[in-house]
């Protein structure tokens, strides 16, 4: 019989509480009528028969409730909307920040045992960059001399000129070490991939396609296999089709070449250009690791006079996320868990209200004979209900801004773009729904169940108390008047950012330039001869064209390439050995006057500079100041990319390597001077178009202007110099609006909170005004009541939230650029804010407020 | 309060709910006794299971069908764990509407030749 009382728990308790005691006799005197075998009939009957009804039983009395919500909803439809839209945006913001930071910073990476892949770099800290590229020469040795890796492989990017059945295209191609694969753990998905082993073989030179290039390429067709391709004049033979998800080293690759060295590459070791990665072997840490790879670099350092002061950085592959996007992520994820909260301390508030006003019915229920247990899970059915439609309104609505997120996910991780929104996603926000439903509707259907049906009415009105809950809720109103600032706070100091950053000078006019690249392929274009035979009827062609001012050739547009950096040679400078580095292009003339880049002394880069007459060089003023302060630089000589060079002019600086970041001095190189097949990675490909139109407009003109100088010389990358400038604040104008998002989002939300609390307090208290107002209180009087509360709740708010706001502000006071986390415009802007939700809020309640009539009022109830 | 529904709204009746509804239209009886009379007016072919009728009676009860009633019987008779159901006004109506829309389904059968004629 114990057991059977035990599996009458699987009733409802109201119903088992009604009729336990009957559904006991029936089966005791069934059994007792049964003998023998049949009384295992019995048994497994009433099992039987208790499961399915238990389950039907919970079924339908859920149903029941629930046509009870709908019921009272559609009498008060605004309570459900609140309910609905809190959890809906509360749910919304959690999820999908949570997705985005799962993507970028927590779930592994696509390869085998992604956490034994590291990233190597060489540590010039000295000079200001932990995180420089290799030379071929010190990747060639580390790989020699490092014992911790069981394999080591390098890469380098950069586009290519091919050829295939559709006309000349540009491919973004990886070049990597055979070994490269093999480090990852990651085979073709058709064909093969590169191998170690492919290093010591000399046959033709295969080309690994990415799974978009095959199927856009090449029709997707299965016997690509073996077909050849023509890159940059060389024919490549088609070896492998990669899998679909194989993003390496980014998601921009189209094809990759193998990477070798020949001995004459390993000779300079300042020329650095190659990234590398390698798997630690078992059992190896990342500290072991770096100390190995230290010692090795050590070696090194006293070797070769490049090196001087070059260590090794080991990171995890996995971190390879700049600091501030993972800074930014992070201040997402804050801003979104303080919305969260918002959402919950609104919800909890709702749902409070709701109990005080539904404690009549309740009572009443109680009084005719209702179950407390049966009401108590009518209020759950309730919150539950409500919660769990906002929270799927809420999973549709973060599915929905995902796309817009995507532009958040760092460039610098072989990962996907758009973080997919996928099942775990989906069960974070029926988590969240269901921890903000069960949570706040408990509180109120606690209180209902521990009501007695006797007396159910008084002490209901007792349990239900109006101050205590008024107190709670203003708890509440005040918590979330606190995160609001914050959020307003945060804001205001990442607004202030971007403008700040958008003000700095890049050091060129982006307005109406016109921007693409002509990557010349070599050998056809080795000789300067050739380039500039070239260069000239583009530029002249282009040059006729209506409305254009200026047109020029460069080895790279500024921000857009970062590197391309040489050392400088000054016999008896005094300037220290890491600082003497330029970024140096090679330009046609007109380059200064088509970017705008202002002129301060001399000459500029002219026609009359040829690769027979003597070597000049233009500088920037940091340059000339640097090497020479205060004198005249014209006429001084210095040695860089293999020439000495004199200095003709000055211009100004540029923010060549992006608005947020110090530049090196830069130089200016005619593109005639230089060996003919030199410096083949300077070769001039940009071109500069300066128009007074619209720039946008020329396009066609440009693209046909190279077409008839060279039919088969593709034309890539074109764009507005105005673009360039604009992705570099790109990520922070993306980061601004998603935190104005939220921001708006918690001010709305704690609008509701401050609103429907005062509405509330003012409809329980419509007696207390009638008689203050009897008594001789002015309307005024009775608004201030109000007001008083609402900047009371406010104020305490906003104290709390100022100091919160300071705190967070200097967790992120590198993302500031410079602008102060103790900004006092910005706290009293936020404090403001708050201020003025606390009035807002309270504008329809205090109105009502001042329009109860005292008589009225007074005769209710 | 919630609302009450209208007798349409309930329709149709689950099997056992109606077998309820008739079992105490005369006479005021509790589970056991409900449990009987149905098996008697259907020659046994309807069996109500314990739990069947208790969850029907439950849901009856709150839908406003069925009411708990305190008249009790005599005390020779009584079992004091028993609890008694009265048909309500409503149960009543209830029944009706379920009736006839049994008899417009039969008459709809006969009009395609699938029931017997009246009479």
């Amino acid at each position: 019989m114990r057991a059977w009382r035990l599996l009458l728990h699987l009733y409802p308790a109201a119903l088992r509480e009604t009729h336990g005691d009957e559904l006991e006799a029936l089966f005791a005197r069934d059994l007792s009528r049964a003998h023998g075998l049949a009384r295992v009939v019995v048994v497994l009957r009433a099992i039987g028969d208790t499961i399915v009804n238990a389950s039907r039983a919970h079924l339908e009395m859920t149903a029941l409730d629930l046509r009870d919500v709908w019921r009272g909803l559609r009498r008060g439809p605004g309570y459900a909307a609140s309910v609905v839209l809190v959890s809906a945006l509360g749910v919304a913001a959690a999820t999908a920040s949570f997705s985005l930071a799962d993507h970028v910073l927590v779930r592994p990476l696509p390869f085998a045992a992604p956490d034994r892949l590291v990233k190597l770099w060489q540590d010039q800290s000295s000079r200001g960059y932990s995180r420089m590229e290799l030379s071929p020469g010190n990747y060639v040795d580390w790989q020699r001399g490092a014992r911790s890796f069981t394999s080591m492989a390098a890469f380098t990017t950069r586009s290519v000129n091919a050829l295939t059945g559709a006309g000349p295209v540009r491919f973004t191609a990886t070049r990597v070490t055979p070994s490269l694969f093999e480090t990852l753990g990651v085979g073709a998905a058709t064909g093969r991939a590169f191998m170690a082993a492919d290093e010591r073989t000399n046959t033709m030179p295969g080309v690994v396609l990415s799974d978009h290039v095959w199927r856009s390429v090449f029709g997707g067709r299965s016997d690509v296999l073996g077909t050849t391709v023509t890159l940059d004049g060389t024919t490549h033979a088609v070896v492998g089709v990669m899998p679909a998800w194989f993003e390496f080293p980014t998601r921009e690759v189209d094809v990759w070449l193998p990477l070798t060295f020949a001995p004459a590459d390993l000779e300079d070791r300042a020329d650095t250009y190659l990234q590398a990665i390698a798997r630690l072997a078992p059992g190896v840490t990342i500290a072991q690791a770096r100390a190995d790879l230290a010692g090795v670099a050590a070696g090194l350092a006293r070797a070769y006079a490049a090196n001087d002061r070059t260590g090794a950085t080991v990171i995890e592959l996995r971190d390879e996320v700049t600091r501030q996007s993972r800074a930014m992520l992070q201040a997402l994820v804050g801003a979104s868990a303080a919305v969260l909260l918002i959402a919950c301390a609104n919800l909890a508030s709702l749902l409070l209200a709701r109990g005080v006003a539904r404690q009549r019915e309740l009572a009443i229920r109680l009084a005719m004979g209702a179950r407390p247990r049966r009401l108590a899970r009518q209020v759950i059915t309730e919150s539950l209900a409500l919660s769990g439609l906002g929270g799927a309104v809420g999973a549709v609505l973060a599915v929905a801004v995902m796309p817009i997120a995507a532009a958040l996910v760092p460039t610098t991780l072989p990962i996907a773009e758009a973080p997919a929104a996928d099942l775990r996603v989906l069960a974070v926000a029926a988590i969240a729904t269901l921890v903000t439903g069960l949570g706040f509707g408990l509180v109120p259907a606690w209180r209902v169940a521990r009501m007695s049906a006797d007396g159910g009415w008084q002490q209901g009105t007792r349990v239900f108390g109006g101050r205590s809950t008024e107190r709670l809720r203003g708890l509440f109103v005040s918590g979330e008047v606190a995160v609001a600032v914050v959020l307003l706070v945060t804001v205001g100091l990442f607004l202030q950012a971007l403008w700040q950053v958008r003000d700095i000078d890049p050091g060129f006019e982006a307005g109406g330039v016109l921007t693409a690249r002509t990557t010349l392929p070599l050998p056809k274009y080795e000789r300067v001869a050739a380039r500039e035979q070239f260069y000239r009827r583009v530029l002249d062609d282009v040059r006729a064209l209506p409305g254009v001012e200026h047109a020029a050739y460069t080895s790279f547009l500024p921000m857009v390439m970062r590197g391309g950096i040489w050392p400088v040679l000054l016999p008896g400078t005094t300037v220290p050995e890491d600082a003497r580095t330029a970024s140096v292009r090679f330009v046609t003339p007109d380059y200064f006057a088509a970017m705008g880049i202002p002129l301060l002394r001399g000459r500029a880069v002219a026609d009359t500079d040829r690769q027979d007459t003597a070597y000049v060089a233009v500088v920037s003023r940091s340059f000339a100041e640097l090497y020479w302060p205060g004198e005249d630089p014209i006429g001084r000589a210095f040695t860089t990319a293999l020439q000495a060079r004199t200095v003709v002019g000055v211009v100004g600086d540029v923010r060549v390597r992006g608005l947020e970041r110090e530049s090196e001095p830069q130089i200016y190189l005619p593109s005639t001077q230089v060996p003919d097949g030199g410096l083949a990675f300077y070769v001039p490909k940009d071109l500069v178009v300066k128009t007074s139109g619209a720039p946008a407009t020329l396009v066609a003109s440009v693209r046909a202007s190279v077409q008839r100088a060279d039919p088969e010389q593709p034309v890539s990358d074109v764009r507005l110099l105005t673009d360039v400038v604009e992705r570099e604040t790109a990520s922070r104008a993306t980061q601004v609006a998603a935190l104005v998002a939220f921001a708006a989002v918690a001010v709305l939300l704690t609008l509701v909170g401050v609103h429907s609390l005062l509405a509330y307090v003012v409809a329980a208290r419509t007696q207390e005004i009638g008689v203050r107002m009897a008594l001789g209180a002015s309307r005024l009087g009775v608004l201030a009541l109000v007001w008083t509360r609402a900047v009371r709740l406010t104020v305490i708010g906003s104290v709390a939230g100022l100091v919160l706001a300071y705190a967070a502000s200097r967790s992120v006071q590198a993302l500031l650029a410079g602008v102060s986390a103790a900004d006092g415009t910005t706290y009293g802007m936020a404090a403001a804010g708050a201020l003025a939700i606390g009035i807002t809020g309270s504008l329809v309640p205090a109105w009502r407020a001042s329009r109860v009539d005292p008589v009225a009022a007074m005769r209710h109830e | 309060m919630p609302d009450t529904p209208t007798p349409e709204s309930l329709l149709p009746l689950p099997v056992a709910t109606f077998h309820i509804l008739l079992a105490v239209a005369d006479a005021d009886r509790h589970g056991y006794a409900i449990i009987q009379e149905v098996a008697a007016r259907t020659n046994g072919e309807v069996t109500l299971s314990a739990g069947t009728l208790y969850r029907s009676i439950q849901r009856m009860v709150e839908l406003d069908l069925l009411e708990e009633t305190d008249d009790r019987p005599a005390a020779d008779e009584d079992d004091e764990r028993r609890r008694y159901y009265r048909i309500t006004a409503f149960g009543r109506e209830v029944a009706r509407a379920e009736v006839e829309r049994l008899q417009a389904l039969v008459k709809l059968a006969r009009s395609f030749g699938l029931a017997a004629r009246k009479g």
